[in-house]
């Protein structure tokens, strides 16, 4: 009997539960409203134009300044970009334009010479280092590549000075010194970036290719003949 | 209830009965099993009792098939290509110097390659080869004119793109054609031993490293060195290519055999004498009357432009067609 009546009231013992009244029951139930648009990293739709395109320039101005300097930064790797290589192998390529004129087949090389020869030699760079096990992604390597082309391109601005001078010699003499020294400094400076990501047992796996590349760009540029 | 240090105590007895019952079978695992590093202590057995059954067929065989790194992977992975780069420095360097020293009794693929082969080597060598003909091509035209005051330096950029269509079409389509060829006498024979694919690009890629040094030699004008360097890379790279085809054909009919390795020091030589007269022309002072413009004679035409007769387009050159003429 009594245990008929505790089953038909399984909850009995609870009935002397009360709730005090001096607890308050507190909340919010505003709904957080939405964050405003003025967020200052992340929301570039506001600023003019011009700020915009400042500061993919400066991007590149430093960059240009990191290859100048070689340190072991990682500001080259961390936001790497193309447009520095992309202008430069452009005007590498106009540069060589212009010589060789009267022959079409016996000339320097093509502007689509010297384009192909330079991304897709990249290109062939970044895939060997990866596939010998290098750390590196696809576009850091590519763009270290490209932006370490710089002295080479200098190389090849000095060089179309001197040519104006008509003193044989003297002219292939220094254009040798310069193409030279900007070829040694390329290959220092990629080798600088590059060489890191590899295993020890390969670096010199991965230099040798980025030194033929550079060499041949280096001979493009001092086989230069107007 | 078993203890630990008994359950380990009776693997170890089993191993060791094993190993008594035959000792030679034991090395071999230990050996073939060093890069894999991963087997456990409950697969030695399994692969001690593999070894005993394979021990009958001959030790290259299962030196192969338990030596032999499969790529991980099908071929749309990037994984499947890595494991075709798996040298280190030290082990391409070797590789090259067995390249340029053949020692009778070595075996390249054997000896060297030992069932990894790479393309590394091959590739970057032949990109070398290409830049280096064509530079060094360049650099002989401009030596020989210099005393030539009509002569107008020119880059000859467009040699660059003949080398490496030529290099590069038969260091991997002449390497495709015999191994296809062999694996088609192999099929028909029966035998054990042939080469895989990449073992025979890979032996192609590093015999050519001998004509990066020739062709740099070639600058210097001199006819008969030119033509000794010629014979002496022949030598080096013709035996470096016999050594390791001969042990494989030998098996089969003495005209096949002979007539395969034949074949492949004709195409080589093909390759090095086409490359020594395209790239490395001699100024042959070509009479005033006018020549037909067939192929030799282009080859010996100085560069020099005569207002009057244009150049004729370089059409790509058939070496089987190729005349030398005596000077």
């Amino acid at each position: 009997m009594a245990s008929a009546q505790e089953a038909s009231r399984p909850f009995a013992a609870f009935s002397d539960v009360s709730i005090p009244e001096d607890i308050p029951v507190e909340g919010d139930i505003s709904v957080p409203v939405a964050p405003s648009t003025r967020d200052d990293g992340l929301s570039t739709l506001d600023e003019p134009v011009k700020e915009t395109v400042l500061r993919d320039l400066r991007a590149v101005g430093n960059k240009f300044v990191h290859v100048l300097y070689p340190k072991r930064s990682s500001v080259l790797l961390r936001d790497w970009d193309l447009w520095g290589p992309l202008l430069l192998c452009v005007t590498l390529a106009l540069l060589l334009q212009g010589g060789a004129a009267d022959s079409n087949d016996q000339g320097g090389p093509q502007f689509a010479e010297v384009f192909v020869i330079v991304w897709f030699g990249s290109i062939v760079i970044t895939l060997n280092s990866k596939l010998l096990g290098g750390t590196l992604s696809f576009f850091q390597s590519l763009c270290v590549l490209g932006y370490c082309i710089m002295p080479l391109t200098v190389a090849m601005a000095v060089c179309r000075v001197v040519l104006f001078t008509t003193v044989e010699t003297v002219g292939f003499a220094v254009r040798l010194l310069v193409v030279t020294a900007s070829f040694g400094w390329s290959t220092f400076a990629s080798t600088a970036f590059l060489a890191d990501s590899q295993p020890a047992n390969r670096k010199a796996l991965v230099v040798y290719p980025v030194f033929l590349f550079y060499f041949v760009i280096g001979w493009m540029i001092l086989t230069f003949s107007p | 209830m078993a203890s630990p240090k008994d359950l380990q105590f009776q693997e170890f007895e089993e191993a060791a009965e094993l190993l008594s019952a035959d000792p030679g079978a034991s090395t071999l695992s230990m050996s073939a099993n060093a890069p894999f590093a991963t087997v456990g202590a409950s697969t030695a057995g399994e692969d001690v009792r593999l070894d005993v059954s394979e021990d009958e067929e001959g030790q290259e065989e299962s030196s192969e098939l338990l030596g032999e790194q499969k790529p991980s992977g099908g071929f749309w992975t990037f994984e499947y290509y890595q494991s075709f780069f798996n040298v280190d420095t030290l082990q391409v360097l070797d590789r090259v110097k067995g390249s340029v020293m053949p020692l009778p009794g070595r075996n390249f693929i054997k000896h060297y390659l030992r069932s990894n082969p790479d393309l590394y080597g091959p590739f970057w060598i032949c990109m070398t080869l290409v830049f280096s003909v064509a530079i060094s091509g360049n650099l002989s035209t401009f030596l020989r004119q210099m005393g030539n005051s009509s002569y107008h330096y020119r880059p000859q950029f467009h040699r660059v793109t003949i080398a490496a269509i030529a290099i590069f079409l038969y260091a991997w389509l002449v390497p495709v054609g015999l191994w296809a060829f062999l694996t088609w006498r192999q099929g028909a024979e029966r035998q054990i031993g042939g080469y895989s694919f990449l073992e025979t690009v890979c032996v192609y890629g590093y015999s050519l490293f001998i004509f990066i040094p020739t062709s740099i030699l070639w600058i210097i004008p001199l006819e008969w060195l030119q033509w000794a360097l010629i014979v002496v890379a022949m030598v080096i790279s013709g035996s470096v290519l016999v050594l390791t085809f001969w042990p494989v054909v030998r098996d089969d009919s003495k005209v096949m055999a002979v007539g395969t390795v034949m074949t492949i020091l004709v195409l080589h030589a093909l390759l090095a004498i086409g490359c020594k007269l395209y790239f490395f022309q001699t100024p042959v002072q070509t009479p005033s009357s006018p020549l037909t413009p067939t192929a030799p004679l282009y080859f010996f035409q100085t560069p020099v432009q005569t207002p009057s007769s244009p150049l004729t387009p370089t059409a790509p050159v058939n070496y089987t067609n190729l005349t030398v003429k005596p000077h």
